[in-house]
């Protein structure tokens, strides 16, 4: 009766179709269209997996670098929350044989399903021991992940304890099929390996979830000076809500939960991936909604519009050593984004118009560390065309010599150099906003007597500014 | 304590019910029966509505200003005042806000209101529909002290807490009474659980009906708690004295911190209000 009955709907809808074809007449949509709906049962994992897929846990990749372990996964008919059956995950040490941590999906057998009449994921979950789990969620399918959602640091009790994990916006998930997502490793337990279950795995309407307060950029206002063509990536996107416990529950959401804007399309665009190009000069905001609710934190962006290109080098190749320009050979290839420890540095190899230039934005410091070391005795001035990014862009040029032994050696309190190493340090300021200087430094101060093991270019300050035609060269 | 849990119609069709009950019988306001109907008082004598914008009405509202004696009996942290910022009518609510500003010595600010000396009564049904802030540390209140409480200090006077909650509970109401024998963290308590729900993402009313040796709490359309004469002499072993057969006044406050609700953490956003719609008060 029922499939009779749907078979006459498809029929009459199409039938409609078929006059509104015929008469092709302007109408309005039919009142008897309905769409597709998904399955929405909220349960995914009671006694035994409900609707998932025949393989249930799909493993992050057992091969790769940092290998998943795919078999401390199965379910425990010994140990319930409710019921008679659980969820059973064996966390590994970091050097078993079989990977180092655990985590996968689970993934909806059919084609989705509709998540909207929910308000949160929630599971009882209890260790062996009071670890922590790194992360769970939901929205991760390992295909678009596109609305992964992620509570990290879940913190196990020895009993059962239920877990609740808000959806940011369950108007969003009308198709969804990454129904759980986890990933455990033994960072909280010293290497020890340990187990925990989770049962009663459901998406639920609590109805109790609320006060919701997302955030991009974690909730900070961010300032920062660009160019035409620099792209920035909306970061540290979250949905907060306040649970029924009062415990305020934040989680890691997916762009697509999110509403940009940017408040001057002229300047700056951003899509819905939180992907924002610079277009033009001026000042614009770059801001979201989650579900109609503004976002704390922002990204304001002040453009300076076009880069021009830097200027053409006036040396001959034959009196340059040359470190990073587009006019020159490389006298030694170099490391130009070297991880220093507390360094706050975003540094964009930025190709413009085949003129590549290095965009440092927010450095405290960071450096150019050469591959190996080059001999300068025969040249005499190092040459760095600057286009600062502010009026005050003030940076500090460390040209560094690391000695006979070719080590960067720095002294981890005054920051100067030690051991066998010196330096000379030239301060870049007072230049003038919206076009490029050649700065030239000789190779004076202690570079006079030792500059045949130049190592590194140590760049301190700033804070945001571009750099191009680095090299070396003879007067 | 007998616990009941009867439902009752919903308020909006409180008046028919309450016509019904009186075509029916001559309301005692006794009945401790399973089967009671307890929308007993018809007869509207405080119909506060917070219409006109502004400062509340003088001629109902006095204010408590300030911090009391050791913040107000309960180590409240809070400077009440009555300035617009703390509270105002606007938009036919009376909004009581809650911040978090240096002000007199104090590191928050609100404000309590009360019906001293303007508004007392004894018996009848009192009920406030109110929303309620949230956030660890915040402890809203709509309760009644005896009007004789200047001659007959605290907890002689008696207490009826109507409504008193705990912003880091957001589901969770508590309905007291105090007195002698029993009274602070001693009180005559209950708590009522908003099951799939909670008090700060919508309105809900909070009401007592109150008659000779009973008081009924209820909140929307749930009687959550009775308290007789024999539930106070159960609680306190027969040291309690029943206060409650004389008039009493109105307070409403958004408290920050105390005892009852532990302090602020880095995590409660301020400010906080609690936005109230109606008070009213029937009598028989």
């Amino acid at each position: 009766m029922k499939n009779y009955k749907n078979i006459n709907i498809r029929f009459i809808v199409l039938l409609s179709l078929g006059i509104a074809i015929i008469s092709s007449c302007e109408r309005d949509f039919s009142d008897d269209v309905q769409f597709a709906t998904f399955n929405n049962n909220g349960d995914i994992f009671t006694d035994a997996p409900v609707g998932l897929t025949d393989e249930f846990f799909d493993s992050f990749d057992p091969a790769g670098p940092n290998p998943a372990n795919p078999e401390g996964f199965g379910t425990d008919d010994n140990v319930a929350f409710m019921g008679t059956s659980s969820i059973r995950i064996d966390v590994p040490a970091p050097d078993d044989p079989d990977g180092g941590f655990i985590g996968g999906i689970f993934l909806d057998r059919g084609d989705g399903r509709d998540l909207t009449g929910f308000d949160a994921l929630t599971f009882y979950i209890k260790g062996s021991t009071t670890a922590t789990v790194g992360e769970v969620g939901f929205g991760t399918d390992f295909e678009e992940n596109k609305f992964a959602v992620i509570a990290q640091n879940i913190r196990l009790s020895t009993d059962w304890r239920k877990i609740v994990i808000p959806i940011p916006d369950p108007s969003k998930l009308v198709q969804e099929r990454g129904m759980f997502f986890f990933s455990a490793g033994t960072q909280s337990t010293g290497g020890f390996g340990y187990t925990f279950w989770i049962d009663e795995l459901r998406f639920e309407k609590l109805g109790n979830i609320a006060q919701p307060s997302p955030a991009i950029f974690s909730g900070q206002d961010i300032s920062i000076p660009a160019v035409n063509g620099i792209e920035f990536l909306v970061t540290g996107l979250t949905q907060t809500f306040n649970l029924a416990s009062g415990i305020n529950q934040t989680v890691i959401a997916a762009p697509a939960y999110f509403d940009f804007t940017s408040s001057d399309n002229s300047v700056a665009i951003v899509n819905e991936s939180g992907e924002i190009v610079v277009v033009g000069a001026g000042d614009t905001s770059i801001t979201a909604q989650l579900a109609n609710v503004a976002a704390s934190g922002s990204l304001n962006i002040s453009s300076n519009g076009v880069l021009p290109t830097a200027p053409l080098p006036a040396e001959s190749a034959a009196n340059v050593s040359s470190i990073f320009s587009n006019e020159f050979t490389n006298a030694v290839e170099s490391n130009l984004e070297p991880t220093f420890g507390g360094s706050t540095t975003s540094i964009q190899l930025f190709p413009n118009n085949g003129d590549e230039v290095l965009v440092y934005t927010n450095n405290n410091f960071t450096g150019i560390v050469f591959n190996n070391t080059l001999d300068g005795t025969s040249r005499t001035t190092l040459n760095i065309d600057v286009y600062p990014l502010d009026e005050s862009t003030a940076v500090e040029v460390q040209i560094r010599d690391v000695g006979a032994n070719q080590v960067l050696e720095t002294n981890i309190f005054t920051g100067l150099p030690d051991g066998d190493d010196v330096d000379r340090r030239f301060l870049i300021n007072g230049l003038t906003p919206g076009q490029w200087t050649s700065v030239e430094i000789p190779l004076d101060g202690d570079l006079v007597a030792q500059r045949n093991n130049l190592g590194a270019l140590i760049l301190a300050g700033g804070p945001n500014f571009i750099f191009d035609n680095i090299y070396f060269f003879t007067e | 304590m007998i616990m009941k849990y009867i439902q009752i119609k919903t308020i909006q069709s409180l008046a028919l019910t309450c016509l019904v009950a009186i075509a029916m019988s001559v309301i005692s306001g006794c009945e401790t029966d399973e089967t009671q109907t307890v929308a007993t008082f018809t007869n509207l004598v405080l119909d506060e509505n917070f219409d006109t914008e502004g400062a509340p009405n003088a001629e109902l509202w006095s204010f408590d200003i300030g911090t009391g004696v050791d913040g107000w009996g309960n180590q409240e942290l809070q400077y009440y005042t009555d300035r617009p910022e703390n509270v105002q009518i606007q938009n036919g609510v009376l909004l009581i806000t809650a911040r978090e500003e240096s002000f007199e010595g104090s590191d928050y600010t609100s404000a309590r209101l009360i019906t001293k000396d303007k508004f007392e009564q004894q018996y009848g049904r009192f009920e406030a529909r109110i929303r309620l802030p949230f956030g660890q540390g915040i402890w809203p209140a709509f309760w009644m002290l005896g009007a004789d409480i200047d001659e007959n200090p605290w907890p002689g006077a008696g207490e009826i807490d109507i409504m008193e909650y705990r912003g880091q509970e957001p589901s969770i109401l508590v309905g007291s009474i105090h007195g002698p024998g029993y009274n602070g963290g001693d009180a005559i308590s209950k708590e009522f659980t908003l099951e799939n729900d909670r008090f700060d993402t919508g309105f809900h009313i909070f009401g007592i009906e109150w008659g000779p040796d009973f008081i009924n709490f209820y909140v929307d359309d749930v009687l959550y708690n009775q308290l007789t004469p024999e539930d106070v002499e159960e609680e306190t072993d027969g040291e309690g004295v029943w206060v409650f057969n004389k008039p009493f006044f109105i307070l409403m406050n958004l408290a920050v911190g105390g005892t009852f609700v532990g302090s602020p953490n880095e995590e409660t956003q301020f400010p906080q209000t609690m936005i109230v719609d109606y008070v009213r008060v029937y009598e028989n």
